[in-house]
Order: C-alpha cells, then sequence, then structure tokens
C-alpha cells in the first residue's frame, strides 16, 4: 500500500459558532467566532496557528467568509493558506489541510466552513446572472435549485429499488428525533410520518422535510501534525483514511450512473486506503443536504448492498443511537442546520472524543465514518480514536 | 408556443454553444459530433472528448427520447416558472449516453413514467429554440 499521509494528521481542535436561522451576523464575525474555539480547543494559541483552508474559498451568501479575509482578520503569520470549491467536495477543504500538515507544509490547520444563507437568502436577489457552464443546461428549464438535480437521482433510484417515500423519511424522522438532543440544532420539534408525508412536496419525490434547513453558522476544525497528539488536551482523533476521488464526469446530469453520482467512487478511494472495514464503524455523519444524499452514501460505502438502502434504513432502528450504525447523531443537515458539511466532522469528533453529552452514543466508539456532498461534489473521511 | 407567454429561461451560451439553442429553427436537434469517431457529446466541447479529435459539426438526430428519470417541481424557485412543471433527464435516441436535461409538456403530470418514450417540441423563446419534450402516445 502506498504511503497514507493523512495518518500523519489529527483533528486536534474543533469549535462552532452560534447557529441560527436568521442570525443578520456578517460572515466574517461568525468565522472568528468558530476559529478561535477551535484554537482554543486545541489547546493552542494563534501564535501556533500557521495555515488556513476553507470551502469554497470566497466570500458572499455561499461562500461565508474568505480564507483571506480571516487570515487577515486574525493577524496570523500563515506557512499555508488554501480556498477553493473545485475539491472533493466540502471536505476536500480537510484532505487539502492534512496534505500540507504531512508534507511539512504548516503545523496546525485552521479549516472552516461558514454558511450565511439563512439571513442571506431573505436578502439575495432572486434572477440569476453569469450562469457557470454547469448551470446553462438546467437553469432554462427551470431545474434551478439542488432539490430538482437531486429529486431526479431519488427517483431513479426508486423506479430501480423500489425504495419508498417511507424509507426516505426514516432518515428524517432519526435526523429530527437525534435533533432534540442538540442544544444548536435548528429544528427539534418531534416529528412523526404522517408528518413527514404530509408536509407541501417541494420537487418529487421530495417533501420539505426531505431537504435541509438553511441556516448561519461556521464550523472550524483545527488540523494538526500527529506529533502534537502527546500534548493535546483531548484523546488522539487521527484522520485514518479519506476519499477524494470525483469521478469521470463533473455534471450533474451526464454523470454514467443516475443512481449513484461520485458518491461511488468517493466511498471507493477511501477504502482503498485503509485496513478497516464498515463492521469497525461506530457511527456514521452522512450528508443530508437531502434525505436520499444519506442512503446513497450508505450503500456507497458498503454499509448495505446496491439498492439496499431503503431496507437499511426502514423503520428507523438500525440508524438509531442504540442501533447498529448510529447515523446523524447531531440531527444533520435536515434537523440540525445546513452547515454544508462541516457539521458531520464536528459531529463524528465530538462521539469519538465521547465527549457528545446527552446525545453521546454508548459503547465507547472508536471509528467514524463521515461524509460529504452530493452531486459532483463529494468527500468523505474515516476518523479514529488513537494512533495507528 | 410561440403565441404563448414564455418563462424566462436565462439562456447563456458561450459562442460555440449557440447552435444548441438555435438548432430548432428548422425544428431539429443538433449535437456536436465528432467528424473523425463520428459520436455525439454534450455539452458542447472544442474537441472530442473520446478521441481528441478537433474538428467537429452539429449534427441532426431523430428527436426522439425516452426519460430517464424526472421530478415534479412544486417550489416556485425562479419567477415567471410557475409550478408545478415536470423536469426530467432524457436520453437520446442515438445515443443513450448523451443526455438533456428538459421539461416534459403537453401531458398530464401524473403520467410521466421513467421509461417512457419523448420525441422533441421546440418553445420559441426570443432568439432562442428552447428543446422541450412530449409524450409520443397521444400526439
Amino acid at each position: 500500500m502506498t504511503r497514507i499521509a493523512e495518518r500523519d494528521t489529527i483533528i486536534s481542535g474543533i469549535g462552532q459558532s452560534e447557529i441560527g436561522r436568521r442570525l443578520y451576523r456578517s460572515g466574517l464575525d461568525l468565522t472568528i467566532e468558530a476559529a478561535l474555539r477551535a484554537v482554543d480547543d486545541a489547546g493552542l494559541t494563534l501564535d501556533d496557528i500557521d495555515g488556513i483552508s476553507t470551502y469554497p474559498g470566497s466570500g458572499g451568501t455561499f461562500g461565508g467568509a474568505g480564507g483571506a479575509e480571516l487570515h487577515d482578520a486574525l493577524r496570523i503569520n500563515l506557512n499555508w493558506r488554501d480556498g477553493a470549491s473545485e475539491t472533493s467536495g466540502q471536505l476536500g477543504a480537510v484532505h487539502k489541510a492534512a496534505l500540507a500538515v504531512s508534507a511539512g507544509l504548516a503545523k496546525h490547520i485552521i479549516v472552516y466552513r461558514t454558511v450565511i444563507e439563512g439571513s442571506g437568502r431573505a436578502a439575495q436577489s432572486s434572477r440569476a446572472t453569469g450562469l457557470p457552464p454547469a448551470m446553462r443546461y438546467l437553469v432554462p428549464f427551470g431545474a434551478a435549485s439542488a432539490a430538482n438535480w437531486i429529486a431526479c437521482y431519488a427517483q431513479r433510484h426508486m423506479y430501480e429499488y423500489g425504495t419508498t417515500r417511507e424509507q426516505l423519511g426514516a432518515i428524517a424522522i432519526n435526523a429530527r428525533t437525534n435533533a432534540a438532543l442538540n442544544p444548536n440544532a435548528i429544528y427539534t420539534d418531534p416529528m412523526t410520518m404522517d408528518d413527514y408525508l404530509s408536509v407541501r412536496m417541494v420537487s418529487s419525490p421530495f417533501g420539505l422535510y426531505d431537504c435541509d434547513a438553511p441556516c448561519d453558522g461556521s464550523t472550524a476544525v483545527i488540523v494538526s501534525h500527529r506529533d502534537f497528539a502527546a500534548d493535546s488536551p483531548h484523546p488522539a482523533i487521527q484522520i485514518n483514511a479519506m476519499g477524494t476521488a470525483i469521478g469521470p464526469r463533473p455534471s450533474w446530469d451526464q454523470f454514467d450512473d443516475l443512481t449513484t453520482m461520485p458518491i461511488r467512487d468517493s466511498a471507493a478511494s477511501l477504502w482503498r486506503r485503509t485496513e478497516l472495514t464498515t463492521v469497525d464503524v461506530d457511527t456514521a455523519q452522512l450528508y443530508d443536504g437531502f434525505s436520499w444524499l444519506t442512503m446513497a452514501w450508505i450503500e456507497a460505502l458498503g454499509f448495505c448492498g446496491r439498492g439496499e438502502g431503503g431496507p437499511f434504513v426502514e423503520g428507523g432502528s438500525r440508524i438509531a443511537p442504540d442501533g447498529e450504525l448510529p447515523l446523524n447523531t447531531w440531527g444533520g443537515q435536515l434537523s440540525g442546520g445546513r452547515l454544508h458539511g462541516f457539521g458531520f466532522l464536528h459531529e463524528g469528533v465530538l462521539q469519538l472524543r465521547h465527549d457528545a453529552g446527552a446525545r453521546q452514543i454508548g459503547g465507547e466508539p472508536e471509528v467514524a465514518m463521515v461524509a460529504a456532498g452530493g452531486g459532483p461534489e463529494v468527500g468523505c473521511m474515516l476518523l479514529t480514536r488513537g494512533l495507528s | 408556443m410561440s403565441d404563448q407567454t414564455v418563462p424566462p429561461r436565462m439562456i447563456e451560451p458561450s459562442p460555440e454553444e449557440e447552435f444548441f439553442w438555435k438548432s430548432g429553427a428548422d425544428g431539429n436537434l443538433r449535437f456536436m459530433t465528432c467528424k473523425s469517431c463520428n459520436r455525439f457529446h454534450h455539452p458542447p466541447l472544442p474537441h472530442c472528448p473520446y478521441c481528441q479529435h478537433r474538428e467537429l459539426e452539429p449534427r441532426a438526430v431523430s428527436g426522439r427520447a425516452t426519460v430517464a428519470t424526472f421530478t415534479i417541481n412544486y417550489q416556485p424557485f425562479i419567477p415567471g416558472f410557475d409550478p408545478p412543471y415536470a423536469i426530467a433527464i432524457v436520453e437520446i435516441e442515438e445515443d443513450p449516453s448523451v443526455r438533456l436535461t428538459t421539461n416534459i409538456i403537453d401531458c398530464d403530470l401524473d403520467s410521466i413514467e421513467i421509461g417512457m418514450d419523448v420525441h422533441v417540441v421546440f418553445e420559441e423563446n426570443g432568439e432562442w429554440y428552447v428543446p422541450l419534450f412530449t409524450p409520443d402516445s397521444g400526439n
């Protein structure tokens, strides 16, 4: 096996800003709050930080706050900085930070994702202009939202495998139930299957509760060299393996398989870099920008066979906190809030530290799967408690 | 459809993409085709993605296609697009690896199914001819 560079690295600190539906605070303001909390959590000071990494690396409603903005705001002396959207999804920012630390380019890197979509959406213009290439064949047909694009995948999955709305509902209800134990979650009122099935449709087969909750918030983690583990105030949470593959075509509608997306390739590339297997995974924090995406990750990562994601989650007991694969224990983006991938990473670290409070799963978990993204931008990571 | 109000489709092609949006003027759907290996590709590129040949031309296809998947959109995402409406991904008859995201029109939304045979109809929209599709049956 090739050298697994990411095993040189640990997630030494985590921090989140205030999270809310509409905070009307600037993206930079939220980012500074999350970053300083993560630095403090790692037992470091800003003088120790010599790198910044973020996705997608620009400001605005979608970008939240750019890396240069944070760099200047913290007045820190950097050896390395990166921010870009053309990477392995949101977690690509973590992937690149791990590579930079392994390569010796930096020692401690703040990695963050900030969203101000809650308040941003209320203010933004409704008219799109200057469409990027990938959008120029979608928006003209009223396919303006990822809800439409991913709904098409979900519909095809239903057609090929008999997946039902009730099975998608099990993912949404699990998320809502778990969110009740997360004081930062956006939606915490209990949800029944009737509630799920009767809510208004957004883009079939997706109803409102299949779509994540736009919010404002920032999540930061510190990626450090494993040599720091001995000085860290926390158990070492190592990056055991990362999945960076993004497959053959970066396209929403031209990808070769209409039921997998490059999630298929991302998962396969992760498993090529570890001796661990699905049975070793104690908890899975899998992206749910839309409910069906979680099912796609469950299948691609091999927790069940292809097309078996529906029966796997049906009824919800298998994915409950006391089930065989505790899933999205913080409420996911469906109920916890659309923190755009990094909420899953934050939760994976908390669970492996055994520090998740009321929602801590039992059995002293040692291995967590974290995955983010859908469509052409995807990435995943396997975290372990302790170094190997 | 030229006598009806048409939605603001925000068609913003690059120069090499314009043929696609003007092709319907003579009633034909066209895709960029390699003059060497004769394969279609989409969206249009400056070379053939299969053999890297650089001599390309738009070629007409039958306009027949199959619904690969679809969604009925209920959310008013864009002003001028009044929900509900059907968004579909169709595979063209000549090469199923060439897909189009499009709208299925002139049919009961509940009747749309994966695997359904459809054919192209063009909506005149300003200077553009927008390729939409409608079911073969009953037309």
